[in-house]
Order: structure tokens, then C-alpha cells, then sequence
């Protein structure tokens, strides 16, 4: 019965994405009716996703995600900034255990979590936010990601606490496990039929956002540089590769990016860094725009609302913070104390939001790009009127780019790469998170295994080879509907998250728990 | 007495061995005891799947440092009629190997003239330079 349901699942999802392609090949015309009608069949699901609150345009998902974050900083009392400093000490491994030397460390589990999150979100995301929201929404995005950090340790928390261990050593958690195991911990209805409802949305949203859209965008800047090819190369170079990590074990190409990430992170935010750095007089003004603009809009469509929605939207986009995909990720880590991986995954939205997003919204602000009416003060819209104007015309990363470039001439080239790498390694978490949940629904097994990683591979070439809109907007309106699920039962589960703070709390300060010296 | 012997798993350990071996044969009570690390550290980059593997892996990097290198030792010096033991851990070398001698209370560490060479060692410098400029125990370095 479990691989019946799993062979129609897995042809479900390969029919889903195969006929839109094979039809564009064919004939683009027909491509355009099978994505009309893949609209169709996923819109009423993608507009309920992303429908605006009556009476404004704020889409109630990003709301259902502040109001999320926002609960759980009060319910923890500001976690986020009470434990801070530990969650720092932890990642520097001063609480842990040399006897566990050679276990997956705090920093480990971070740094993994974090290159799923760290992309095109950081790069793409806010300069479609600054450009459409203005400079103010840079401060929405910094405060949403400030909030996301209770989300963060409220799920990762968790994700560790109700993992699953086996006897052979390996671990296997995230949301779908603690919805499941916590609800019947607490005697609460529902949890498995939420665990698999949650697990179906990740299902989707890995072979969507997590790989479709990283697939199409990376072609879309390898050919920025190279001029246009067919997208089908690139997504079968793509997949090759990913396909030699995932099922054929190479984990040295893994490795290596895993390297090569953490180091266009850095330098990504280095670059960053130089460009303030050269325009330092321009700082101070750069956050008077950000101040202005988040209370009055600065002339952007749709005031400080349309600021305030575009900076929350793309901190949420960007950091993942209530989704649940970052529980999967922390739940490898070992520790005695599940809440300590909370506060570590707490520094994610911290460094992802607050720190790289801010960054590139800085970056693009003081490099002047969008252009300004020098008669009111106030941003300049374009033809269209849904954007600011900018000075050739850029949104997106080509905006990103644009705003680098002026300050470093070579840097697009290097930010092209670092757009491609960031995507792989986006691909290769959200395989990880994707499987995690084909897992829990079909139960752990290498033919399980191999069935969902060849699905994955074949995404790949989809998502590079063809215009997928709708099939891109259903992909993430999955992931979003990831954070309908996680969140609401996050509300139910708090209280057992909020017992591990107290019971830790008050061993930290009687000095039971304490540093050992390395 | 106790004495450390910092073995790497290649053929210079031998020479180590031996020596360490020569001296606790010529003092009484003591007591030998073998470390082998496994190269480590927590600040590297992992997958998500690479992370959930780790603890499997880590027992079988264990298993394997002591089925092939510390057992073999610490069984050679049983039967010479030395009291020996060891320890396995993962972490940086030169850091590992002066940690346990130092909780141990160990007067001596005895490590063998590390066997790799090429660019990284001059580079970064071998285990054992680390270990004889670091340690906090006096170090003996077999040739």
C-alpha cells in the first residue's frame, strides 16, 4: 500500500513538472496552455497563500509569520536578547563536552543551517524589496528579522528534543516529527494527519524554491554573463552534479561547497563592508532614508505600508524563520540540552536578516541607484508606477549587481558565481529537507531514498530548462504553507519549549550547567 | 609514573613505542598510555546529511583508530608485562594529546618525528612542532 501510494506520488509530482516542458519543446503555445493550465489547477491555492488582508494589500501569510514571531518574543520573554551572549559562547563550543569531540558540533549544525538560507534571498530578495519598498523597508526587514529569531528557537528547540534516533547512529528530525510526537506527548488530536500535511508542503516546497527557482535563477545569471544558451544545459550540468552528490555519495563536491559558501559569505559581506567603508559619509544619510522611509515611504508605492509589507515579506522569504526548514537542519546536533540548539539557531535570522540582508539594502541605497527627485526629496516610480525607478533600469540582482559594480568594477563577476554556488547549496539543503519529510511519509529505505533524489534531479532540469511561473508561485506558496502548519501547532507546543527555558535557566544560574575549559 | 605515547598510525609510531616501552620497562609502576587522535574540528563545514550521519560515522572512526592502531599497541605492551591502556579521541593533535596528559597528570609525552611532510607542514607547522612548542608536559621526540 506505502509504495502504491508512493509510485502515484512520485508520478503525480514528475507529471506536474514534465508536461509543462515536454509541451514547451514541442510548441510554446501549448507550453503556455499547460502552464495556464497548471494556473488553474494550483491557483486557487496560491492566491489563498498569498491573499492580501481585506481592505489592504498585506498579505496575511507574512502577517500570520510577525504575529508568529511576535508571540513567541513575548511568550519567551525576549529570548533573542536574555540569551544572546550564551547562544554565542555555545557556538564558540565553550559548554561543550570534550568527551563529544568528533559529534556534530553547535557551529557545525549552524553553519549547515544557515547555507540553506543564505542566497539569492540575500542578494535578489532585498533588492526587489528596496526597490518596490525604498530604503524603509530595510528597517521592517531588520525588525521581522529580529522577531524570526524566537521562531527560530522555538522550532529548532524542538526539532531536537522529538527527533528520531536509530540504533545504526543516524538521526532524522524537523517539524514533522515534533508535531507528531508532541501532540501525542501532550494528549492533543490531529498530530499525525498535521505531520503529513506538513510534510507533503516541504515535499513541494524543496522541489520548488528549493530547487526549480534556485535552478532558473542560476541560468539566468550564468547567462547574464555568457549570453543566452538553452536552459536545459545548464539544468543537466546541475542536476549531473547534484545527482553525484546526493545518490552517488560524492561527497567531496559537497564538501568543497561547503567550504567555498561559508567563503563567499564572507566575502560577499567583505565587499559589502568596502563599499561603506569608501562612502562612509554617506552612511549616516543612507540610515536617515532607511528611518524616513520606514514611517512615510519616501514617495514609494504605497507609502510606509508598501515599505513595510516588502521588507517583511523578504525578511520572511530570505530567513525562513517559522517555516520549519531549519528544525530539520539543527536536529543533527549533539547535545544533552535540546534548548541549546535553540539559542544557537536563534544567531541564523541575526546573521542571514539583520547583518547580510542589511548589508546589500545599504550597499544599494548609498550607491545610489535609485534614483530621487532632487525638487521633493522623494523617490522617483517608474513607468509602471509599481517601483522605484533606477538608473538603468535594474531590479532584482541585476540591481544588486549594478550597485557593487559601481564601487568595484570586478565584483558582478564574483557575485554572478557566488549566485550560482549559493544555489547549489540551497539545492543540496533542501534535498536534505525534502527527503526528510519523503521519509517520514513513506518510511526510511534506500529505494525510498533513491526514488525521491532522482525526483529531485529532474526538477533540476525543469527549473533551469523552462518559464515556469505558476509552477514557480505554487513552490513557494508551499514552502509558505509549510509556516501555516509549523507555526500553528508552534502555538501548542510552546509550553513544553518554555518548561526546557526554565528548567535550563535556572541550572545555568545555579551554576550546574557550566563552561568546561578546553 | 605515567607516560603518554602519541601515536599517528604510520610506521615512525614504532619507534615511539619502543622507547617508551625501554624506558617503563626500567621504571617502576608505570603506566602507559596510548592516544590516538582523529583529526577534527568543530568549526569545519558539513552537509545536512553528512550531519546526521556524524555520530554513526564518529563510533566507526573509533572503532577503526583502535581495531588497527591503539589495540595492537597497547596488546604489544601488555605481553612485554606493562601496564598500558588507550585512548581514542577526535580534535586537533598537538591540542588532544597535551589535554589528556595534562588531566592525566603525566610526566612525559613521547611522540614519534612526525612522518608527513610536504607544503602544509611548513606551512602550518607538523602535530608533533605544535605539540613540543605548546605542550604544558615534558615532550620526548623519537627520530
Amino acid at each position: 500500500m506505502k509504495t502504491s501510494i508512493q509510485t502515484l506520488f512520485a508520478a503525480a509530482l514528475l507529471l506536474a513538472g514534465t508536461l509543462p516542458a515536454q509541451a514547451q519543446e514541442a510548441a510554446p503555445s501549448i507550453g503556455d496552455r499547460v502552464n495556464d493550465a497548471f494556473a488553474t489547477f494550483t491557483g486557487p491555492f496560491v492566491s489563498f497563500i498569498f491573499a492580501p488582508i481585506p481592505g489592504t494589500g498585506f498579505p496575511w501569510i507574512v502577517m500570520w509569520l510577525v504575529i508568529g514571531a511576535t508571540v513567541f518574543t513575548v511568550y519567551f520573554s525576549a529570548v533573542q536578547f536574555r540569551f544572546f551572549g550564551h547562544a554565542v559562547a555555545l557556538v564558540k563550543g565553550d559548554y561543550s563536552d570534550p568527551n563529544d569531540a568528533g559529534e556534530v558540533s553547535h557551529f557545525q549544525a549552524l553553519a549547515t543551517a544557515l547555507s540553506g538560507t543564505v542566497g539569492l534571498g540575500n542578494i535578489a530578495g532585498v533588492a526587489v524589496a528596496v526597490g518596490i519598498g525604498g530604503p524603509g523597508a530595510t528597517f521592517w526587514m531588520i525588525l521581522a528579522g529580529l522577531l524570526g529569531m524566537a521562531s527560530k528557537f522555538t522550532e529548532c528547540t524542538l526539532g531536537v528534543k522529538y527527533r528520531n534516533e536509530y540504533e545504526d547512529g543516524t538521526v532524522s528530525g524537523g517539524p514533522m516529527y515534533y508535531i507528531s510526537k508532541g501532540f501525542d506527548e501532550l494528549g492533543l488530536p490531529g498530530g499525525k494527519i498535521l505531520a503529513v500535511l506538513f510534510s507533503v508542503f516541504c515535499i513541494l516546497g524543496a522541489l520548488g524554491g528549493g530547487n526549480m527557482f534556485q535552478a532558473n535563477q542560476a541560468h539566468v545569471q550564468i547567462t547574464q554573463i555568457t549570453g543566452d544558451y538553452p536552459g536545459l544545459i545548464t539544468g543537466f550540468i546541475f542536476a549531473a552534479v547534484v545527482f553525484l552528490v546526493i545518490v552517488g555519495g560524492i561527497k567531496s563536491i559537497a564538501r568543497v561547497t561547503e567550504k567555498v559558501v561559508p567563503f563567499m559569505g564572507l566575502m560577499y559581506v567583505g565587499a559589502a563592508l568596502i563599499v561603506l567603508v569608501v562612502n562612509y559619509d554617506l552612511i549616516g544619510w543612507a540610515f536617515g532614508q532607511i528611518f524616513a522611509g520606514a514611517f512615510t515611504g519616501l514617495g514609494v508605492a504605497g507609502g510606509f505600508v508598501g515599505a513595510l509589507i516588502q521588507g517583511f515579506r523578504r525578511a520572511a522569504f530570505s530567513n525562513e524563520a517559522g517555516v520549519g526548514s531549519a528544525a530539520i537542519a539543527h536536529s543533527a546536533v549533539k547535545t544533552k540540552e535540546p534548548i541549546t540548539e535553540g539559542f544557537v539557531s536563534l544567531l541564523e535570522p541575526l546573521i542571514d536578516t539583520v547583518v547580510i540582508c542589511t548589508m546589500t539594502a545599504l550597499v544599494i541605497i548609498i550607491s545610489q541607484q535609485l534614483m530621487i527627485d532632487q525638487a521633493t526629496g522623494n523617490y522617483m516610480l517608474n513607468e509602471a508606477g509599481d517601483a522605484i525607478a533606477t538608473v538603468d533600469g535594474n531590479s532584482g540582482v541585476a540591481l544588486t549587481s549594478a550597485a557593487f559594480g559601481s564601487a568595484i568594477g570586478w565584483f558582478p563577476y564574483v557575485l554572478s558565481l557566488a549566485v550560482v554556488l549559493f544555489a547549489f547549496s540551497t539545492m543540496i539543503s533542501w534535498s536534505y529537507y525534502g527527503l526528510k519529510a519523503w521519509t517520514y511519509l513513506f518510511g526510511e529505505g534506500k529505494t525510498t531514498e533513491l526514488i525521491f533524489k532522482l525526483i529531485f534531479c529532474v526538477f533540476i532540469v525543469i527549473g533551469a530548462a523552462a518559464s515556469l511561473g505558476p509552477v514557480i508561485d505554487f513552490s513557494d506558496a508551499a514552502i509558505f504553507a509549510m509556516a501555516v502548519v509549523n507555526i500553528f501547532c508552534l502555538y501548542f507546543l510552546m509550553k513544553v519549549v518554555r518548561a526546557e527555558l526554565n528548567n535550563y535557566s535556572a541550572r545555568l544560574k545555579s551554576g550546574e550547567i557550566r563552561k568546561f575549559s578546553h | 609514573m605515567k607516560l603518554v605515547i602519541g601515536l599517528d598510525g604510520h610506521s615512525s609510531g614504532e619507534s615511539a613505542l619502543a622507547f617508551a616501552k625501554d624506558l617503563a620497562g626500567k621504571t617502576p609502576l608505570c603506566e602507559l598510555i596510548v592516544v590516538y587522535v582523529i583529526e577534527w574540528s568543530p568549526f569545519s563545514f558539513q552537509t545536512a546529511e553528512e550531519n546526521a550521519q556524524r555520530h554513526k560515522r564518529r563510533e566507526e572512526e573509533i572503532a577503526l583508530a583502535r581495531e588497527r592502531v591503539v589495540d595492537p599497541a597497547v596488546a604489544a605492551l601488555r605481553d612485554a608485562g606493562l601496564e598500558a591502556r588507550a585512548i581514542v579521541r577526535h580534535g586537533d593533535v598537538a591540542d588532544t594529546i597535551d589535554n589528556i596528559a595534562h588531566a592525566e597528570g603525566a610526566s612525559q609525552i613521547i611522540v614519534a618525528r612526525n612522518s608527513a611532510g610536504g607544503l602544509t607542514s611548513r606551512l602550518f607547522g607538523s602535530s608533533t612542532a605544535n605539540l613540543v612548542m605548546t605542550a604544558r608536559v615534558p615532550v620526548t621526540v623519537v627520530a
